[in-house]
C-alpha cells in the first residue's frame, strides 16, 4: 500500500514538473551551448510581457522564441548573431541590456557624465569654503593669532 | 539672491525628475515601434486559407498599397475589429489577412460569421510568418507600400476613430 502511494506521489511529481516547465527537457550535447541557451533566453525580454524574462514566461511569443534560440544554437550561430536575429524582428525591446551604440550613448554616458559633474560641484563647493573660512578672519583675531604663535615659540 | 536661487537648483531637478517618470506612467508599453519599419515585407511562402494548394509568397505586395491584417479565431478582440475592417475595405483599400495560429476550418467559419474584408487570407498555422514579422499577438496591422515595404505598423485594436484618424491617413500618405 505504501509502495502504490509513493508511486503515485512520484508520478504526480514528475508531471508537475513537466506542467511547470514544458521544454526544459531539451537535449543538449554540449553542456556549454546548454550554458549559453541558458543565458541568452534570461537575457532577452519577452514583447508581450512587460517585465519577464523569455525564459519565464509562459506567453506563446516567448516559446516560440525559446524554440528559436534552441534551433539556431544547434545550426551553431553566435550569440551575437541570435541576439541580431531576434532585435531585427522584434526590436531593441527585446535586450534586456541595451547596446552600446550611437542611440543609446546618452544612456550609458549619462551615468558616468553627472559623476563628473557631481565632483565638480563638490570640489568647487570644499574649495570655496576653505577660502571663505580663511577670509573669514577678522584683523584682531589674526592679531591674537600671532601672538598665540609667538608665545608657544618663546614658552 | 543669486546664491539662493541656486539652493532650488537640486529641487528643479527632482521637479524635472518627476515630470519625465511621471509621464512614463502613462506611456503605452505596446506603443513601440515595429522592427520592421521601412524594411521589406519578409520572405515567405504559404498557402491560402481558402485554397490549400495555391502557394503565394511576398511577390502578393507589389503593385498596391495593401493593409495586412493579422488575426486568429482565437482572438476575441480580432472579432471586434472587424467591423473596421469591412469599412475600410468599402473604403477600396486592398487588405490582405494573415490567419495567424489557426486551422482552418476555425479561420473559414470565423469569416463567414464577422464577414471577409480581406482579399485573400494567407495560412500560418505554425506562425513562422508571424514570427518573421514580429508579431508577439493578435490583432496586429501593418499598412505596405506598392514596392512591398512595411510602412506602419498598429498593434492591437483599431477603434473605430483610428480608421478615420491613422489608418486612412496613412494610406493615402504612401498611395502618392
Amino acid at each position: 500500500m505504501a509502495a502504490i502511494g509513493r508511486t503515485l506521489m512520484v508520478l504526480c511529481l514528475v508531471a508537475l514538473a513537466g506542467a511547470v516547465n514544458a521544454d526544459a527537457v531539451r537535449d543538449f550535447d554540449d553542456p556549454v551551448v546548454e550554458k549559453r541557451y541558458r543565458e541568452l533566453t534570461a537575457s532577452m525580454r519577452c514583447p508581450k510581457c512587460e517585465n519577464q524574462a523569455i525564459d519565464d514566461s509562459n506567453s506563446p511569443v516567448s516559446a516560440d522564441m525559446r524554440d528559436r534560440v534552441y534551433t539556431l544554437l544547434q545550426e551553431g550561430r553566435s550569440d551575437r548573431e541570435i541576439q541580431d536575429f531576434m532585435v531585427d524582428r522584434f526590436g531593441d525591446y527585446v535586450l534586456y541590456n541595451p547596446r552600446l551604440e550611437g542611440r543609446t550613448l546618452l544612456l550609458w554616458g549619462l551615468p558616468f557624465a553627472l559623476l563628473v559633474v557631481g565632483a565638480t560641484v563638490v570640489a568647487l563647493i570644499v574649495r570655496v569654503r576653505r577660502r571663505a573660512s580663511a577670509q573669514a578672519l577678522s584683523a584682531e583675531e589674526r592679531a591674537r593669532l600671532d601672538e598665540l604663535i609667538h608665545s608657544e615659540r618663546t614658552e | 539672491m543669486k546664491r539662493r536661487l541656486l539652493l532650488l537648483l537640486p529641487l528643479a531637478g527632482f521637479i524635472g525628475l518627476a515630470i519625465f517618470l511621471y509621464m512614463g506612467l502613462s506611456m503605452d508599453p505596446f506603443g513601440r515601434d515595429s522592427a520592421l519599419l521601412s524594411e521589406e515585407f519578409p520572405p515567405f511562402e504559404l498557402s491560402t486559407l481558402a485554397e490549400p494548394d495555391r502557394r503565394v509568397d511576398e511577390s502578393l505586395f507589389e503593385g498596391e498599397v495593401t493593409v495586412v491584417n493579422v488575426w486568429g479565431e482565437w482572438c476575441p478582440t480580432c472579432k471586434q475589429e472587424m467591423p473596421q475592417l469591412l469599412d475600410l475595405a468599402d473604403r477600396g483599400i486592398r487588405l490582405i489577412g494573415i490567419d495567424y495560429k489557426d486551422t482552418r476550418d476555425k479561420g473559414r467559419e470565423f469569416l463567414d460569421e464577422f464577414g471577409n474584408p480581406f482579399e485573400l487570407n494567407i495560412f500560418d498555422p505554425n506562425g513562422d510568418l508571424g514570427f518573421e514579422l514580429g508579431v508577439y499577438g493578435a490583432p496586429e496591422t501593418f499598412i505596405v507600400d506598392a514596392d512591398g515595404v512595411i510602412r506602419y505598423h498598429h498593434t492591437g485594436y483599431i477603434k473605430p476613430e483610428d480608421v478615420r484618424d491613422t489608418i486612412l491617413p496613412e494610406v493615402e500618405k504612401w498611395q502618392r
